[in-house]
């Protein structure tokens, strides 16, 4: 697959996009200090971008309404990019950006879901938020609230924790049609994923799209795609980590 | 003990819409009536136990009582980092139900004892721990458990004493008193182990309290129980791994000196099958182990 980090002007939100990721990348130098981001500290930035920006319905007022979207980050480690959309979509004061990792502050370099609003689960071990998915998505079934979606954000690495495995299986063989994972891939699994990341979980059931995970048209579409009966799996694909 | 669990959870599932039961495989057959009247609240994930207590949590992040049951070994031990972060790290509360305990299937050998359960979980903050010693007492925890919204677990055995104790949660009973200002212990039994205990304390001078809830320990009932007593000596005897309340002991007697014995399951293996009765005595919890036991380490117990 060819990769490219400069999206083609497609549409209407192709240049909005790029002012809203100098914002981003500006809001994300606030905690690190750093004007320009690496691509591994940016990985998962277009794709919670655009789910924040135009998938996901919640924002700070319905963030504890019991319809809302849930969005857990899994792969909390580097949460730059995830603080950066919440300050960006408000769920967060700007201005604490820069007490990232201090004693006081609400920002760890893991996320912790009772110190930040909006933030759904707090993560850092890897292979907990597509189970802590299957339970959500599990008990809004249970009460009866059929339309919000649950999206779990996971690394490839990530994928390595035999956790997701109980997850997809289960998830796929229940048929959680609410239940959605996008896989940011930068290839930095040790001993990759034989056959490609998506066949993982197309093999347990799941609907799957892969897609260039810089590309905020092909992110949108895969986002959004009908997967009827089944829950639903994005692999977006990102520069090589190393 | 868990066929009464299995019955008092399918009448929650009716009564309280917030309950839901959690699964990998083990009693899944026993709720099958249940999971047909409420196919959304019973959940069998299969035999994935980290998933049971991830799917555990993520109910409970929806506002769901969650209800999770395996054997001992596979609710607690096995998933034990998603029992530390998918609950008490993520703020929501949970019921965990065990069944097996510390050597209920000694044929079953190593694999399904969990002795180090409760030990485990006092490594984590805020759980409550309920050991009950009668299927009716297994009732009143368990319901008591469903209604709150905290960490609870549960540890059912098959061992169960004769008659259920009216029990209230949270709080150590009465159920000898020794000697007044006599010179003997105070011996905690926790749970399946009263009948043994008062048989082994027959005649003696002790106070025997029972616990069936053994978190928070009952630091109030315990010093009530020394103020009258001729000396400070507690003993505490557990149906797992020996010790695990001493800590509790001590801190509840900080501002004094005292001795404590903690009697319960040995930290070594023990590698025969058999049954439990010859398991209970090769930990020296039988009623005679436990009378040479005390008597040997509290001579004034005789009277």
């Amino acid at each position: 697959m060819t990769l490219t980090t400069e999206n083609p002007v497609r549409d209407r939100h192709a240049l909005r996009d790029s002012h809203d990721l100098d914002h981003l990348h500006g809001l994300m130098s606030l905690m690190t200090g750093a004007e320009k981001h690496g691509p591994a500290a940016s990985s998962t930035l277009d794709a919670l971008w655009v789910l924040y920006d135009r998938v996901l319905r919640v924002a700070p007022e319905t963030a504890a309404d019991q319809g809302r979207d849930r969005f857990l980050l899994s792969k909390g480690h580097g949460p730059m990019a995830y603080y950066a959309v919440l300050a960006a979509k408000g769920f967060l004061d700007p201005a604490l950006l820069d007490t990232f990792g201090q004693y006081d502050s609400v920002l760890g370099h893991h996320p912790d879901r009772t110190l930040v609003p909006g933030v759904e689960i707090g993560s850092g071990s890897l292979g907990h938020g597509l189970p802590l998915g299957v339970g959500t998505a599990l008990g809004l079934r249970a009460q009866g609230l059929l339309d919000p979606a649950v999206w779990v954000l996971i690394g490839d690495a990530e994928l390595d924790e035999g956790s997701n495995h109980e997850a997809i299986a289960y998830a796929g063989a229940a048929g959680l049609d609410r239940l959605h994972t996008v896989v940011i891939d930068n290839q930095s699994a040790t001993h990759g994923w034989y056959g490609g990341i998506a066949s993982h979980f197309a093999t347990a059931g799941w609907s799957t799209t892969t897609v260039d995970g810089r590309d905020h048209d092909a992110l949108y579409a895969a986002f959004t795609a009908p997967h009827p009966g089944r829950p639903h799996a994005v692999v977006a694909v990102v520069e090589p980590k190393n | 003990m868990r066929d009464r669990f299995i019955s008092t959870a399918s009448a929650l599932l009716d009564e309280d819409p917030r309950v839901a039961v959690v699964l990998a495989d083990i009693s899944a057959a026993s709720f099958g009536a249940a999971a047909e009247a409420h196919p959304d609240r019973v959940v069998n994930v299969g035999i994935r136990e980290q998933l049971l207590v991830s799917v555990t949590g993520g109910l409970a992040l929806t506002g769901i009582r969650p209800i999770a049951h395996t054997f001992g070994s596979f609710l607690v031990e096995r998933p034990f980092e998603q029992v530390k972060l998918d609950l008490g790290h993520q703020g929501v509360g949970a019921v965990l139900v065990s069944a097996l305990g510390s050597y209920d299937w000694p044929a079953g050998g190593r694999t399904h004892m969990s002795p180090g359960d409760v030990a485990l979980l006092d490594t984590l903050p805020g759980w409550t721990v309920h050991v009950p010693g009668h299927p009716d007492e297994a009732e009143v925890l368990l319901r008591d458990a469903a209604a709150g919204d905290g960490l609870v677990y549960v540890r059912l055995s098959a061992q169960s004493n004769a008659v259920a104790r009216p029990v209230v949660p949270g709080r150590f009973l009465t159920v000898r008193e020794g000697v007044p200002g006599g010179g003997g212990p105070v011996v905690v039994a926790v749970g399946p182990v009263l009948d043994d205990v008062l048989a082994a304390t027959e005649g003696l001078d002790a106070t025997v309290l029972y616990a069936t809830t053994v978190r928070p320990f009952d630091a109030v009932t315990l010093r009530a129980a020394l103020a009258g007593r001729g000396s400070a000596d507690v003993v505490v005897v557990e149906p797992y791994l020996a010790g695990t309340s001493v800590p509790f002991v001590t801190e509840a007697l900080s501002d004094r000196a005292h001795r404590v014995l903690g009697l319960g399951v040995s930290r070594e293996e023990v590698r025969h099958y058999g049954t439990m009765a010859e398991h209970i005595a090769a930990h020296g919890l039988d009623a005679r182990s436990l009378r040479q036991r005390i008597t040997d380490w509290a001579p004034k117990t005789r009277r």
